[in-house]
Formats: C-alpha cells, structure tokens, sequence
C-alpha cells in the first residue's frame, strides 16, 4: 500500500476500478457520442460520407413513413412478446416459489440452462419444430389432418415464439426473485384473517410480486425490440425489425450515417421506456435479476 | 363465498399453474431435444422424419476446415474473455463494495448499462468509433468488445457475494501485517471462489455464444462460431447443423455443470477438512 494513503483511500479505489471505467468509457460512451455525431454527417455514396453538417438523416427519418412503419411494428412485437411472456412466466415462477418438493432446485436449473445454450442454436432449434419438416408439421401429415404442410416458419408468430423462447427464463427468473422476498407469513396471515387462496394472492402475493414482475416486463420488452438474430432466422423479410434494419444500413447499404441515426433513434426510444421504468421502481429490481 | 368454495377454487388454480408451468417446460426444451434427435439422423435433409440412426453428420462436422477454425476462433475469445473479465470485474465489485467514493453510485449504474443497452447498438457505435478514428478491426476489438458486454454480470456476481463477505476477516490480516494484495488473495478471494468461477463461467459462455455484436466487430475474414452458423443457415438447415448444435449444446451445458460439480465437490472436501468451519 503506498504511503498515506488511508486504509479505504478513495484513490485505491479508483486504481481498482480503472481498467473497467476505461472499458464503459472507450467502449460504451465514447462511441454512442461518437454515433450521435455521425448522425449529422452527409452521406456521400457507399461506404462514404463528409463531415459537413446537415440535418438531412434526421430530416429523412422524421418525413419518411418507411422508418415510422419499422418502428411501431417493433414497439409492437417488442410489447406483444413482452405480455405473453409476463402472462406465460408468472405460473412457473409461482409454481416453483409455493411448490414444497424436495427437488425443486432442479427447476430452478432447467430455466438457468438455456442461458448456456447458444442463442443461435435455441432459435434455428425453432425451424426444427415448425418448419416445413418440423415435428408439426410431420405429426399433422402422418395424421391426416392437413394434406399440405402449414406455413408456421417465417412469419411473426414464429418471430414472437422465437423472443418468447429466448426471454421466457428472465421473465421467470424476475418474478421468481420477486416473490422469494416475499415474508411468507404474511400469506399465513391473511389467511389465518379470513382470506380464501385466491383471495390471498390477490392482496399479498400479486401486489409483492409486482416489482419482480414489472422489471421482467422491462427487460423482454427491451431484448425483444433491439433484437437481431430472431427475425433474420425466423421471420421473413416483411417480419424483419428495427435491428434487422440498422444492420442492413450498415453492413449492407454501407449507410453509416442513416445507420447511426437510425441506432440513436433506437436507444432513445428504448432508453425512454426504461427511465420511465427506473422512475417508478428504481433499479434494484433489475440488479437482482441479472445478478441471478 | 364459503371457504369451502375458496379451497377447491385454490386446488384448480394450482392445478392449472402446475399445467402451465409443464407447458412452459416443454416449451423451453423441445425445441433442443428435436435438434439433438434429429442430429442422429441419416436422413439427407435437415428434418423428420427419422429415417435411421447415423454419425455421419458428427463426421462431416470434423472434417469441414471452416467449422473447425470457427470454433477454435470462439474458444480462444471466450477463454482470454473470461480471464479478463472476471479479473477486472472483481476489481471493481471490491472497490464497489468496500470503498466510499464520490461517482459510486453512477459507476455502478453505469456498469450494469452494457447488459441494457441493446447488442445491435452497442455494435454499431463501436464501428462508428472504430471507423471515425480509421482504424481497422482486429480480434483485440472484438475480444474488448466481448468483455464489455460480460463485466455486467461479473460484476453483478461477484459483488452480491462479497457483501456477505465481512470486512473484519481481511481487516484482522492487514493488522497482523499482511500486504494488501496478500490479504486480498489469502482471504478475500478464497471466500469468493463460488462467485468468481460462476462469473468466469458466465463470462465465458456469453462471449462463446454473442452473435449480433459480433456480426459488427469481428474482422474481416474472421468467423466466430455463431457467425458461422447464421452464414451456414443461410444456405439452408441441413443435418450437419443439427450435429454442430448438439455439439455446441454439450460444450457450453457441459462446462457449467461439470465445473459447478467439481466445485461443490472441492468444498465438501474442504468442509471435510476443518470440520469446525463456521458457517456464513
């Protein structure tokens, strides 16, 4: 320890947290100042453009419909997802909460398994059931039911059942965290006053999981509309989103400016509904379900 | 409503939540088991039916060169990811945890935006920056970039464990005369080790399995395993891809869970081992 310095000495601190604070700054900070920048700068042709100032890319992306039309479709697939998640995550994480059997752990491992498996793997895995030689498809053929198979892949269901997929065991895990916390004698309580289950969980449980259930809202939402990788597998070129969009900018139309913008455009629509969030519930919530 | 009422209501709403949830779990799963099942199949298309068991699509896998180089790629990235990571990261969870500095409370806000902010414009920004300063991108970027998006959850990790950490052991080290660093690595770390490996081990996963960051970052030329996959889905879903999935399934479900075995295992012996050992 160098000399002088007292035992919590704030520059000790700042010495240990260097390398990462360099990282969020160089890595995260300086580039979306950087991105907010180049959402003034001229697009020349492919691959080129100027720095002389204008306000076409805005201009374009506020007068042009197109780019209105991807935004509310993600909004809305990102809130669609979102809901059949809450909906479709509050039932297990209330079943492995109340259940009393021994080996509950081992439910609570299943839903930390898919976080191992490649996202990648888990969303072509999809095409396997619902394609045109998916597990569906086959069952139905080999039944009788259906004399052709049914277009299922490439669609916005199959997107949504893609993000549902994908975000199901943060929704889970969220409201499971949520209602661990939960002082179970005030369920007891409540009963020992009169209340029915049903009624219990209404006054008790539901309100106390709230928080759990709202940052799950949150996050799935926000993974669901910034997502890539989903639509590109799963949906067709009508089902692409907001993030299928800033790519194609990008990497395809080598558009750097319009792809900045329309990347600023994206994080201030996310990042409003997110302060929205932190404004009610604060951050706590979402530090404990990431942190698992 | 009489109680009587309310109970059996109670009964099928348990039921049905135990219903959902069995939806729920099934959902989740099949998916990955039909693409493992349908790994072993010899059938030339990527699909059922099932017409025979064979391992030839584990055979084409080893023998195609890009898929190889692929995920060597990815395991070097992921290993040197995680090494960093969990360095830097438990850095800052003690600095975060155990000293008062001005900037704490936006530092720590701050750490956690990485696994907020959406992949495609975390993506895009760096290029921006990358291309704004005309440098090239080089797999040092990417694996940067891999860290970045991983410090979150090490950080996250590490510091939920180490408030349960008291200060008092590594405060009696230090009057005993120990060194800074040496109380840090004889008593701190020691007590940490559960929540070190889990946050390598995330670390490791996260950066082997990104794939929209890295469509951005990666070099030219340079294929990571799930970049890889998505240009080879383009083509179309063949066997092939079914066995690189099972494969990919073993490996990063694998590691997890013989790592955590061989540490629980190691504190049993420990426990064993000083069997007055008191409990946290």
């Amino acid at each position: 320890m160098t000399k002088g310095w007292t035992l919590y000495d704030p520059r000790l601190a700042w010495m240990l947290v260097a390398p990462v604070l360099l990282l969020l700054v160089f890595f995260l900070l300086l580039p979306i100042a950087v991105m907010m920048v180049y959402t003034f700068f001229t697009f020349v042709t492919a691959g080129v453009e100027q720095g002389t100032l204008t306000l076409a890319n805005w201009h374009e992306f506020l007068t042009d419909s197109y780019y209105h039309g991807f935004l509310f479709k993600t909004l809305r697939v990102g809130a669609m997802t979102a809901i059949i998640c809450g909906v479709l995550g509050y039932f297990p994480a209330y079943f492995i909460w109340a259940a009393t059997f021994r080996h509950k752990w081992l439910l609570l491992l299943l839903l930390i398994v898919p976080f191992w498996i490649s996202f990648t793997i888990r969303t072509f895995s999809w095409i396997n059931i619902l394609g045109e030689q998916g597990v569906i498809n086959v069952t139905l053929l080999r039944l009788g039911l259906i004399h052709e198979p049914l277009q299922m892949l490439y669609t916005e269901g199959a997107v949504i059942m893609g993000l549902l997929h994908f975000l199901l065991p943060y929704m889970i895990l969220n409201v499971y965290v949520s209602l661990e916390s939960i002082d179970r004698t005030l369920i007891a309580a409540a009963r020992s006053m009169g209340c029915t289950s049903a009624h219990a969980f209404r006054e008790v449980t539901l309100p106390l999981s709230l928080p759990g259930l709202m940052a799950g809202l949150l996050l799935c939402f926000v993974l669901a509309a910034g997502s890539y990788v989903t639509p590109q597998l799963l949906g067709a070129g009508r089902d692409a989103l907001f993030g299928n969009l800033i790519y194609d900018t990008i990497m395809g139309q080598l558009n750097w400016p319009m792809g900045a913008t329309l990347s600023i455009v994206l994080f201030v629509v996310l990042g409003f509904f997110a302060a929205i969030y932190t404004r009610y519930m604060g951050m706590s919530q979402i530090v404990k379900g990431l942190g698992g | 409503m009489t109680a009587r009422q309310g109970d059996r209501e109670g009964r099928w709403a348990w039921r049905l939540t135990g219903f959902v949830t069995l939806l729920v779990y099934i959902f989740m799963f099949a998916p990955i088991v039909a693409t493992i099942v349908l790994s072993f199949n010899s059938s030339m298309f990527g699909g059922f039916p099932m017409t025979g068991f064979s391992l030839q699509w584990y055979g084409k896998l080893l023998a195609n060169e890009q898929v190889m180089a692929a995920f060597r790629t990815s395991m070097w990235i992921a290993l040197v990811t995680a090494a960093v990571t969990t360095a830097i990261g438990v850095a800052t969870a003690f600095a975060l945890v155990r000293f008062d500095f001005h900037g704490k409370q936006m530092l720590s806000t701050l750490v956690i935006l990485p696994a907020l902010v959406p992949e495609t414009i975390l993506g895009v920004g760096l290029l921006v920056l990358i291309k704004a300063v005309d440098q090239p991108r080089t797999l040092l970027i990417l694996v940067l970039g891999h860290i970045l998006l991983a410090v979150p959850y090490v950080v996250l990790i590490v510091q939920a464990r180490m408030v349960g950490v008291r200060r008092v052991y590594e405060e009696a080290a230090l009057s005993l005369g120990a060194s800074r660093f040496a109380a840090f690595r004889e008593i701190t770390l020691p007590l940490l080790v559960p929540a070190v490996v889990a946050g390598a081990l995330l670390a490791f996963t996260i950066s082997f399995d990104n794939t929209s960051a890295s469509l951005f970052w990666r070099p030219a030329g340079v294929e990571t395993m799930p970049t890889q996959i998505l240009s080879m889905l383009k083509i179309s879903i063949s066997p092939e891809i079914n066995a690189l999935g099972t494969v990919m399934i073993l490996v990063t479900v694998g590691i997890p869970l013989v790592g955590g075995i061989i540490l629980q295992s190691l504190t049993r012996l420990r426990r064993r081992g000083e069997p007055k050992e008191e409990t946290q």
